[in-house]
């Protein structure tokens, strides 16, 4: 590949530089696992959309399709998972049925992916900077003195000093190569930079350092967050946006603050109130009793009702819709009567 | 070997005690010979019908600890106490077992702790068997029962014929602290026993803990690095930095007006919905040492925006400063709130 200038690579990172418009509209994604005895449904018709800048926040606990969403969303699921169907529309094309060769343009450059164990994700028996050359090699930046200042710029962004350009990831402590990832996913300043959590192998310090260097880095270069994360407490500060998964469907998408202040699905709430908190009074807490339902044998109404504390006869029968409160999103027959059904 | 005759403990010997409590690992080769410092002069004690609370980074050495409480690691110095009885006194096998009955251990994942292929009544017989001899085919059977029931585990007749991959990891933790309390403890050494669990089923495992104080009267050293957590069960906290304390005294007085820096960094940076946010990421980058040959002087001092002179010349000693609170650092005082973070 020719050498193309530098400054063509790393865009502009004004936020007024950035399209206007959604950056990506996910439409009734859905993600099946094919099992010897049938398939199961991971992800269940999930719709969004991210607009530019913005930090959208999934939770739920283990097994309720949250990574497998990103894996969808990133185009990196692997057999025995497929996308049984929906789209995927990133700044007008869709990644669902792109080629490995489409994908390989858009992958670092306009969307990145941090996994949750750096210690996986980086080869450990390559260099820091190696892998940041591969990167940018791989997006045609031949120059080596580009590459050099950039992989710099990029450390040196996320609070790590560029002499470990040289360091292997063993060398480094597990903040530190978290870091380093979030900053190989920073070379070419893409539009959306996908984490699937990045802080839950951290100390609570570490962890909460990470989220701060994350959301300031978001309002300097103007990049789309999605942050999947079982602990709802820690997106509670940085996330514009938060989607409640429960059994692979969404339960429930608001604005943040709304979601913490007046939860309306009883998941939602139940997840709330298993949080201990370390200031104010010492109240009982009970969390929430029984476990997540089998997704090869989904309940056949609400997926909540065998653990839902208000469960009402109708939702044995039928399964909740998304229903509109507020601009809130919720599945919940409690709020069928407040707004019209959505999807 | 006959047992060494058994004389009441005084009033005021706690029920286990650790006292300058040291755990060094060599590491390197040959030609570079060094030490990690995983515990250095740790003195602690727990009560009766008392859920202690062991909080720190990784590394800070709380696993250690409960290492050295199970017997697993021999310590570099310092001794054990359990009800007045020194650890390194224990000669026989069958001091030894006793020991272990009394104090038992629940591990942090469910998934590994227990053996896939038995079902749940064998790990439960089989350590009824090693550490209460004296009971019978028929008494064991009924104690399995009873400690399945006491963990909620029900029906218990049922569970106890189930294999482990039919049970949910948070059944399984359940059947781990099941496993521990048929021995009949004085103390359950519970390391990080929540944290693989998910959020909506951690609250059940620590409620368990409570009853499990109230109603079998057993003490817990409960190890955590969440302060949240802590809060919400234990009657005391220890807080761990690089294998020593940094600090102790009561749960809520500990929470309510913490003394050492290390602490309060840590209150500030655990994530809460409802309090506003007051670290920022320039405060600290969270790096834990690695504790290898210290030099004396307090080991936060490299991330302590409170450090004095005399901080990087004497390692801090913990010192009473409220009625059972102690702290070591050399800024802190009993009074006045030094708020470093």
């Amino acid at each position: 590949m020719s050498s193309v200038p530098a400054e063509q690579h790393y865009r502009d990172a004004r936020p007024s530089a950035r399209p206007a418009g959604q950056i990506l509209q996910v439409r009734d994604l859905s993600v099946e696992y094919l099992m010897n005895q049938g398939s199961v449904v991971a992800v269940d018709r999930v719709s969004f959309e991210v607009d530019p800048g913005e930090f959208i926040g999934i939770v739920g606990e283990s097994g309720c399709g949250k990574s497998t969403l990103l894996f969808a969303i990133a185009q990196l699921l692997s057999p025995p998972a497929q996308i049984s169907g929906g789209s995927v529309l990133f700044k007008g094309g869709n990644l669902v049925g792109m080629t490995a060769k489409q994908l390989n343009v858009i992958r670092w450059k306009d969307m990145s992916v941090v996994m949750q164990s750096a210690m996986n994700a980086l080869n450990p028996v390559k260099s820091v900077g190696a892998q940041f050359k591969d990167a940018m090699r791989a997006h045609g930046v031949s120059s080596a003195a580009d590459i050099a200042s950039r992989s710099a710029q990029v450390l040196r962004m996320v609070g790590i000093d560029p002499v470990h350009l040289k360091s292997y990831p063993h060398q480094l402590s597990g903040g530190m190569r978290q870091r380093s990832m979030i900053a190989m996913a920073m070379l070419f300043t893409p539009d959306l930079v996908i984490m699937d959590e990045p802080t839950s192998a951290l100390d609570v310090v570490a962890q909460r350092s990470l989220m701060v260097q994350i959301k300031e880095l978001q309002r300097e270069l103007g990049f789309a967050v999605i942050f999947v994360t079982h602990d709802m407490s820690l997106v509670s500060h940085f996330s514009d946006r938060l989607m409640v998964m429960y059994a692979g469907q969404v339960a429930e998408l608001g604005a943040t603050r709304q979601v913490f202040d007046s939860p309306l699905h009883p998941y939602s709430v139940g997840l709330l109130d298993a949080f201990p908190s370390i200031r104010g009074p010492r109240v009982p807490l009970t969390g929430i009793p029984g476990s997540p339902p089998d997704l090869a044998r989904p309940p056949a109404g609400c997926r909540f009702a065998p653990r839902c504390p208000k469960v009402m006869d109708r939702c044995q029968q039928e399964p909740p819709e998304l229903y509109t409160v507020d601009g809130t999103l919720v599945r919940c027959f409690l709020h069928a009567a407040g707004g019209a059904g959505h999807d | 070997m006959t047992e060494p005759a058994m004389t009441e403990p005084p009033m005021t010997e706690p029920l286990l005690r650790t006292a300058g409590l040291t755990k060094h690992f060599k590491i390197g080769n040959t030609l570079s010979r060094r030490t990690l410092h995983a515990v250095d002069d740790v003195s602690l004690e727990i009560g009766e019908r008392e859920i202690v609370a062991l909080a720190g980074e990784s590394g800070s050495g709380k696993s250690t600890i409960a290492r050295l409480l199970a017997k697993l690691y021999t310590p570099t110095s310092g001794e054990i106490y359990l009800q007045g009885r020194p650890l390194s006194a224990i000669r026989s096998r069958a001091d030894m077992l006793r020991y272990r009955g009394e104090v038992s251990m629940v591990f942090q994942d469910p998934f590994a702790s227990i053996n896939p292929v038995f079902r749940m009544s064998h790990g439960v017989l089989r350590g009824l068997k090693l550490h209460r001899p004296e009971l019978s085919a028929r008494q064991r059977q009924q104690e399995a029962l009873r400690v399945f029931d006491a963990v909620g585990l029900t029906p218990a007749a049922e569970v106890l014929t189930r294999f482990p991959h039919e049970l949910s990891g948070g059944q399984r933790q359940r059947v781990g602290f099941a496993q521990a309390l048929a021995l009949a403890p004085k103390l359950i050494l519970a390391d990080e026993p929540v944290s693989m669990l998910d959020v909506s089923i951690r609250i059940g495992l620590l409620n368990l803990m409570a009853q499990l104080r109230d109603n079998e009267g057993v003490s817990i050293l409960y190890i955590t690095h969440d302060i949240a957590s802590a809060r919400y069960v234990a009657d005391r906290l220890i807080v761990m930095y690089a294998g020593q304390i940094a600090e102790s005294g009561p749960v809520e007085d500990v929470l309510a007006s913490p003394k050492h820096p290390y602490t309060q960094l840590l209150l500030s940076a655990v994530p809460d919905p409802r309090a506003p946010l007051t670290i920022s990421a320039e405060t600290d980058k969270g790096e834990p040492p690695r504790v290898i040959d210290p030099t004396p002087g307090c080991r936060f001092r490299w991330r302590c925006p409170v450090a004095i002179d005399e901080c990087h010349q004497v390692t801090p000693p913990l010192r009473r400063l409220l009625p059972q609170h102690d702290a070591a650092c050399h800024v802190a005082v009993s009074d006045a709130p030094t708020r470093a973070f």
